[in-house]
């Protein structure tokens, strides 16, 4: 692990102070398509509308949110493979959203994405070789001489034999190939690695392999990790601190221990009442589950005021007209609603 | 917006396309052939000509004027028609006018129009056949995957597809003599005879375009009845004809409608060994005698033809898609 | 929706359970082998399956990728294609063998008796044809009625499964339906002819989890109303802790555990169970270092001798003679507790969870 933890001379500039990577007021609109000849008007997905997020070195934060919360737009955006509509995108301070590819690529070895499908993100012509000593080629990590040890020695850092490094991806299953798409990502040597979806298309007992694996990563690397899933566990298991997403904005964003025992925003009281909970069984008493009633509107056309108004059992004439601000409620903890408030009594089961 | 109105604003949004597209063929074909350095009128007059009578020809064909001039003259003529006059006689061209061929004595309009009902009745008739054998041995083949009887069906097709296509129209036409004469009759004079007419060349296209129709509808059906809405068709209790045909081959046939307009477009425009063989005065026999004779205005007017057949036919697939995918239509 | 803006939350209590037990079996599947020959060899996707679910109760079959559970299902109504899967052992519903039931017969069972609802709501409707004529041709496909009688039932069936609106979304397409609301038409669709056993195939996997809790209430509820059996295939066990009765634990294509829910996952037997349970995080509590099940599922095509689980199972040293790597155990009550059963030659498998699991579970 002594030249994995080796901090890599960085070819990027920085701000003195300031925070690893900083996300401020970030939007990205897509044109909608069913524009042409004759469609004048033209639409804009809102896939995020404004986010602000703060990432410390070697902190894990968790992104959560249902389909089109716009979590993985925000992914493609810390990673710069989709440029903002608006907003800044701060790496130590030194704005990236419109930086041009050239300038962009010291930057892009600090920060590395792993994406969700494993099958799909690997080129199946490619030796696993290849593909981590192409990452590290790219970015001149190792001369060429000493680029099979580095090879072997990251395949032995993620928990792959050394000696399979001439082998292709089909050769590996699935919770391998994941931890091929991690060593391609620690290749460079990153301060921040994007995780978008890492485990959800694992099954149980391979998603637990990889995430012990990304844990002593952190733990052994200080990388800082901007974790996404679905799976709120998951979520709670591997990150310091979590933001909750709806329709293209943060509508809570908090210190763990704080987010799911006391969460504030009634979008985040139902979406941590609504995960099945296996404590039933073991005796603990089934609580009162907040069902949220019909579905997420469309960011096309997204609601005036508070986005998650239409669904809210709290919303007043207020929510239309007032766009509530992330604001801190509670130390660290951070809420857009206007009628924030901890739950009357726990949303989730104490285990017995 | 209702969904008649979403069609009818589509489909229009096709057609204008359609028609920019044409425009820019039409002038793309211009500079093909009025800028090329060619000598149109020393070929036409032939071998022992007077300077005179060069430039009388070229005078009468309109290319002693500037180039573009010529090509306004070309575009008035196609709008509100146009005279020739050469030797003192004057030849009225009628809009649509595409030129007047000088070695058959004819406006172009009227030659093609003579020429394409042919080309037509064979390509369709051809299309009908092949249609019909393709999809229904493709969709056969895919339901008995992997059984002797497919392996038959797609061992066939290797051998079709791999005799040339003139070879196969050659054998019809010196062996199948059972066949009628090889004839055209236009269709209205008497269906019977126009029919027999085209047995032949309906045949040729037919047998040879089956074999790949075959194998578009195998491979497109064996992905369709793989879907996920083919097992919960099954999962309904109905019959596994009405699986097949109803809900697998509406999803199987729509990559087939594709290659189909493109395909027919293409023959439309190039039948040319069909019509050469059997002898059948379509758009392929006169596009290739004016390629011998250097007739540009009918060479010209050939292209302009089948450029416009091709964005036509694409525009009906595209309407055809919108028809067969709801998808298309609403989204 | 102002009309909902209460200022208290929508509610739902998911009460336990009550057993209905004692109940005549309505799905009985004995000793099922389900083979795929192919160029590599013979694929053992289901080896020895038996178990069987009465009418009212909900049987949830658990598992990860390949350890037969769809496979499984799917021959229950019949779906494998004869011609490359070999299928013995015998499926009774409500009485009638499914194994070896002719085409003719078979189209009268899927649907009508028995009806499944699938994974991915969006590739399981046809693009091409409305929500509506897609329930209605499952309705008349069992039932001798007009169109617009039959249109009139898929509307009502839409409205029963909470859709608003249902006589304008008739007349849609899938597409014009979000996902929740595609799953709603499926669910529609498999009870629109009321059938006596419904096979629900990750349902839910593919929904969000707001949407997933929605599904889950509408199923319970519509099973209440409707009496059916319900067969759930899920891989997600707190799923199943809200919506089984039964438990159907499996591994490389056969049953390892099986018994009421509130036993087999409070107190499970088998150290694949505890491995599964080791492995998923926890919503509460200070976050423990998950212990994950060493290596990866078997290969069908080279099933492990013995106990298939033995590569992996960190207890095969304690059960003595190689027993695990050469003989098959039975699933059979392995404590004092007869009404559950498992497949593990571990001895006193309960005291071992107690002392040695329990303590280090998330």
């Amino acid at each position: 692990m002594t030249a994995a933890t080796t901090p890599a001379k960085s070819g990027v500039r920085s701000v003195p102070g300031a925070p690893l990577l900083e996300l401020d007021g970030v939007k990205m609109h897509f044109k909608a398509k069913g524009d042409g000849l004759l469609a004048r008007k033209t639409q804009w997905v809102q896939a995020v509308d404004g986010v602000d997020l703060t990432v410390s070195p070697g902190e894990t934060i968790g992104l959560v949110g249902e389909s089109g919360c716009g979590k993985s737009t925000t992914a493609r955006l810390i990673t710069r493979l989709l440029e903002p509509t608006a907003g800044e995108i701060r790496y130590q301070g030194v704005d990236i959203a419109h930086m041009s590819e050239r300038k962009l690529r010291p930057y892009r070895r600090e920060i590395q994405l792993i994406f969700q499908d494993p099958y799909s993100s690997l080129n199946p012509r490619h030796t696993v070789g290849t593909i981590v000593g192409t990452a590290l080629r790219t970015h001149g990590m190792v001369a060429k001489s000493g680029e099979l040890a580095r090879v072997q020695e990251l395949l032995e850092v993620v928990g792959l034999n050394p000696e399979h490094y001439n082998r292709y991806p089909h050769e590996f299953s699935g919770g391998q190939r994941q931890r091929i798409g991690i060593a391609r990502a620690l290749a460079a040597r990153p301060k921040i690695i994007v995780a978008d979806e890492p485990v959800s298309a694992l099954d149980v007992s391979i998603q637990a392999q990889v995430m012990n694996l990304l844990e002593s990563l952190r733990q052994e690397l200080g990388i800082a990790f901007v974790f996404i899933a679905h799976d709120l566990g998951v979520v709670r298991h591997f990150c310091d601190r979590v933001a909750v997403m709806y329709l293209g904005r943060v509508v809570e964003e908090g210190p763990r221990d704080a987010l799911y025992e006391k969460p504030q925003h009634p979008y985040t009281q139902a979406l941590l009442s609504a995960v099945p909970d296996i404590g039933v069984v073991r005796g603990v008493p089934p609580k009162n589950r907040i069902r949220l009633v019909g579905d997420v509107p469309s960011p096309v056309d997204p609601p005036s005021g508070c986005r998650f108004r239409t669904r809210c059992w709290k919303a007043q004439d207020i929510c239309a007209t007032e766009d509530p601000a992330l604001i801190e409620r509670a130390p660290a903890q951070r809420v857009a609603c206007h009628f924030a408030e901890p739950p009357a009594e726990s949303i989730l089961a104490e285990t017995a | 917006m209702k969904e008649e109105q979403a069609v009818l604003l589509y489909i229009l949004k096709r057609v204008l396309s359609a028609i920019s597209v044409v425009i820019v063929t039409l002038v793309a074909s211009f500079a093909l052939f009025f800028f090329a350095p060619t000598d149109p009128a020393g070929v036409i007059c032939g071998p022992r000509c007077t300077p005179e009578r060069v430039a009388d020809i070229e005078s009468s064909l309109g290319l002693d004027q500037p180039k573009a001039e010529q090509v306004l003259l070309y575009m008035k003529g196609i709008v509100v028609g146009r005279e020739y006059s050469t030797g003192g006689v004057v030849r009225h061209c009628d809009a649509p006018c595409l030129g007047y061929s000088y070695t058959l004595g004819q406006p172009v309009t009227k030659l093609i129009g003579a020429a394409l009902p042919v080309t037509v009745s064979i390509v369709i008739g051809g299309a009908v056949v092949y249609l019909i054998v393709g999809i229904l041995s493709g969709t056969i083949a895919a339901q008995v995957r992997g059984t002797s009887l497919d392996r038959f069906v797609v061992g066939t097709t290797l051998v079709v597809q791999s005799i040339p296509y003139f070879v196969f129209a050659l054998m019809i036409a010196l062996y199948a003599t059972f066949l009628p004469d090889s004839r055209y009759h236009p269709f209205l004079d008497n269906p019977l005879l126009w029919a027999g007419g085209l047995l032949a060349a309906w045949l040729t296209i037919g047998v040879t375009n089956a074999a790949s129709y075959t194998r578009y509808s195998r491979a497109s059906m064996i992905e369709a009845l793989g879907q996920d809405f083919v097992r919960t068709a099954t999962s309904k209790g109905i019959s596994r004809r009405r699986v097949v045909y109803r809900h697998g081959l509406r999803a199987g046939l729509t990559p087939v409608v594709t290659i189909f307009g493109i395909d027919l477009a293409f023959q439309l425009t190039g039948a040319i060994f069909t019509e050469t063989i059997f002898n059948l005065p379509g758009l392929g026999l006169l596009t290739l005698r004016a390629f011998g004779q250097y007739d540009l205005p009918v060479l010209m007017g050939g292209v302009l033809i089948g450029s416009v057949v091709l964005v036509l036919m694409n525009l009906v697939v595209d309407i055809v898609y919108t028809f067969l995918d709801p998808r298309v239509r609403l989204g | 929706m102002s009309d909902q803006t209460t200022g208290v939350p929508q509610t739902v209590t998911r009460a336990p359970r009550e057993a209905a037990a004692g109940e005549e079996a309505y799905l009985e599947v004995t000793d099922l082998q389900v083979q795929f020959p192919t160029a590599d060899g013979l694929v053992r996707a289901v080896q020895g399956l038996s178990y069987s679910v009465p009418l009212r109760r909900t049987l949830a079959i658990v598992g990860e990728s390949g350890s037969g559970k769809s496979v499984s299902s799917m021959a229950v109504l019949g779906l494998h294609d004869r011609r490359v899967a070999r299928i013995t052992g015998s499926i009774k519903v409500g009485g009638r063998e499914v194994v070896n039931m002719s085409d003719k017969d078979l189209e009268g069972f899927r649907g009508g008796d028995a009806a499944m609802i699938f994974q991915d709501p969006q590739s399981s409707l046809h693009p091409y044809f409305t929500v509506g004529s897609q329930i209605m041709e499952s309705y008349r496909a069992h039932n001798n009625v007009s169109k617009r009688a039959a249109k009139e039932r898929a509307i009502d069936m839409l409205g029963r499964v909470g859709i608003p609106n249902p006589r304008r979304r008739v007349d849609q397409y899938p597409h014009e339906f979000s996902g929740g609301m595609r799953q709603r038409a499926m669910i529609a669709m498999a009870l629109v002819n009321d059938p006596k056993l419904l096979i629900a195939d990750e349902p839910t996997t593919a929904l969000d989890v707001t949407v997933q809790a929605q599904i889950l209430d509408l199923i319970a509820d519509l099973q209440r109303d409707f009496g059916s059996a319900v067969v759930f295939i899920t891989h997600d066990l707190g799923v199943v802790a809200e919506i089984a009765d039964d438990i159907l634990v499996m591994y490389a294509g056969t049953a390892v555990e099986h018994g009421p829910v509130n036993k087999i996952l409070g107190e499970p037997l088998h150290p694949y169970a505890w491995g599964l349970l080791e492995s998923i995080p926890a919503l509460t509590g200070e976050p423990q270092p998950l212990h994950p099940i060493p290596g990866t599922p078997p290969s069908l095509l080279a099933v492990p001798s013995g106990c298939p689980f033995h590569p992996r199972c960190e207890f095969k040293d304690r059960v003595p003679d190689d027993w695990c790597t050469t003989l098959r155990p039975d699933l059979i009550p392995r404590t004092a507790d007869l009404g559950r059963t498992s497949r593990c030659h571990l001895k006193e498998p309960d005291k071992v969870f107690e002392t040695e699991v329990l303590p280090r579970l998330p």
